[in-house]
């Protein structure tokens, strides 16, 4: 049955790259990343970016992988800025030299959200497996030498929940205008280290007293996102604004997603920029219009009356946690399967340290066991 | 002036003399959805016609009367200036404004 025209897809987010010096435990991007070997060459980017701007994108996010890897990032923001875009550098800072720095400022970048492990050395290098504390430091001034709003970007989880007072003092130290505290979504390599990453509700529950407090103190000065632990709600995210809504990424190698992860789920075909004319994909294409609207649901999703607020969550987590995509997010306290995600859960409050399964760090040899 | 210390912040629901967009923010007409925007890092707020008209004058140049003045002729409408300052004020709550 096909949805109605759909709206324009108002966010483009364009994984440029795979590649990352980082191996962070938790990253988002697929477990066999290393799949993605054919990148988009600058002119078949700057092709993607003119249709999608055509469509009514606005917003766009280069992202990856590390974006600083690929050496035409100059290029592309400086035809992003031409087309009418805001463009968002979503980076580890590692590669930001001064030089890179002023050219992408020219070419005119409007805004840099630069992530960290943690506000120690010790924690940033461990989870990221590299030396970066240091390197991360003086990207950040950089980007504030630039004149750019600054969003930088902490994922949270059991092994900085308890450093959250000092994720925050060095963001305002670094003078970031937003900080996203992004507690861990599990997809990807998240998924992989679950067990270690997943904190107690008593952990959480501390962190967010911290950051309340934070916001009463610092007012306008920082604006802290808190970005909610799904698996310790009992209603789901309102994943992507909804499948195929407003969100549109395209992965290095053109494949076009309606989710960064949507790569992860049986039986959608998606389709591939260098094949497919966008607005083509937008409208018509199987992997867009799978969970467009609401007549693919199923109860209770389809006779819920909150279906129109979250959309039934998140259609990565129904498949990973229900095992069928089309299914209510188990997050959700109606779901039949929200009993997975209590265990999960009560697993992850268990006084025995989960040391037993080593922590899975992201690189290319456990990527390519994957594929 | 008042003899508040200087160490009091400014009220957040005061007004400047001559509005204009804060750094963060960037106003644009968006063709694909028949709006002004406002953009802004990981953002965008569609604007309804008469905050678009009113923010589209927040240059740091025009002080609010010379806003009200100009929306009122351009409209042939009287009276609008507390709305005028109303939207304002949600400007500066939300940062917007300064």
């Amino acid at each position: 049955m096909p949805s109605p025209q759909p709206g324009p897809p108002l966010w483009l987010l364009a994984e440029l790259t795979y590649q990352c010096p980082l191996h962070c435990v938790f990253c988002y991007n697929p477990r066999d990343y290393s799949r993605y070997q054919r990148e988009l060459t600058t002119r078949e980017w700057v092709d993607v970016l003119t249709q999608a701007r055509a469509l009514g994108a606005a917003q766009l996010g280069f992202s990856g992988g590390e974006p600083l890897l690929r050496d035409d990032l100059e290029e592309l923001v400086a035809e992003a800025h031409r087309l009418g875009y805001y463009t968002n550098l979503l980076t580890s800072g590692i590669g930001l030299t001064e030089s890179r720095a002023r050219a992408l400022k020219d070419a005119g970048l409007d805004h840099v959200q630069l992530s960290f492990q943690d506000s120690t050395r010790e924690l940033n290098d461990f989870l990221s497996h590299t030396r970066t504390f240091e390197l991360k430091q003086r990207a950040a001034a950089l980007i504030k030498a630039h004149d750019w709003p600054m969003v930088m970007n902490c994922v949270l989880h059991k092994h900085n929940l308890p450093h959250v007072d000092k994720i925050i003092e060095m963001a305002l130290a670094l003078g970031a205008e937003y900080l996203e505290l992004a507690n861990t979504q599990y997809y990807g390599w998240a998924l992989q280290n679950r067990a270690q990453l997943l904190p107690t509700r008593a952990e959480l529950e501390a962190a967010e007293a911290v950051v309340q407090r934070y916001r009463e103190q610092i007012g306008q000065r920082c604006r802290l996102l808190y970005v909610v632990p799904d698996y310790f709600e009992d209603r789901p995210k309102a994943c992507m604004n909804g499948w195929g809504k407003v969100f549109l990424s395209i992965a290095p190698d053109g494949t076009a997603m309606p989710c960064h992860n949507a790569g992860e789920l049986p039986g959608l075909q998606l389709p591939n920029v260098r094949e497919q004319a966008l607005a083509s994909i937008w409208r018509d294409s199987q992997a867009f219009n799978a969970f467009r609207g609401y007549g693919w649901m199923k109860e209770p999703c389809s006779s819920c009356d909150e279906k129109e607020k979250d959309f039934g969550g998140c259609r990565c987590q129904a498949y990973l946690l229900a095992g069928d995509a089309s299914a209510a997010d188990p997050v959700c306290a109606k779901s039949p399967q929200h009993e997975q995600v209590l265990r999960i859960v009560r697993q992850g409050q268990s006084p025995q340290p989960p040391a037993l399964q080593p922590l899975v760090f992201r690189s290319n040899p456990p990527s390519r066991r994957s594929r | 002036m008042t003899d508040a210390p200087v160490s009091t912040p400014p009220q957040s629901d005061q007004l400047p003399a001559c509005p204009r967009l804060a750094r963060l923010f960037r106003l644009q007409f968006e063709s694909a959805q028949n709006a002004w925007v406002l953009l802004y890092p990981e953002g965008m707020v569609q604007l309804n016609p008469s905050a678009a008209e009113i923010l589209r004058r927040c240059d740091g140049q025009r002080p609010i009367d010379a806003i009200v003045e100009e929306l009122q002729g351009l409209f042939q409408v009287e009276g609008i200036g507390p709305q005028v300052e109303a939207l304002l004020q949600e400007g500066v709550r939300r940062g917007w404004i300064v």
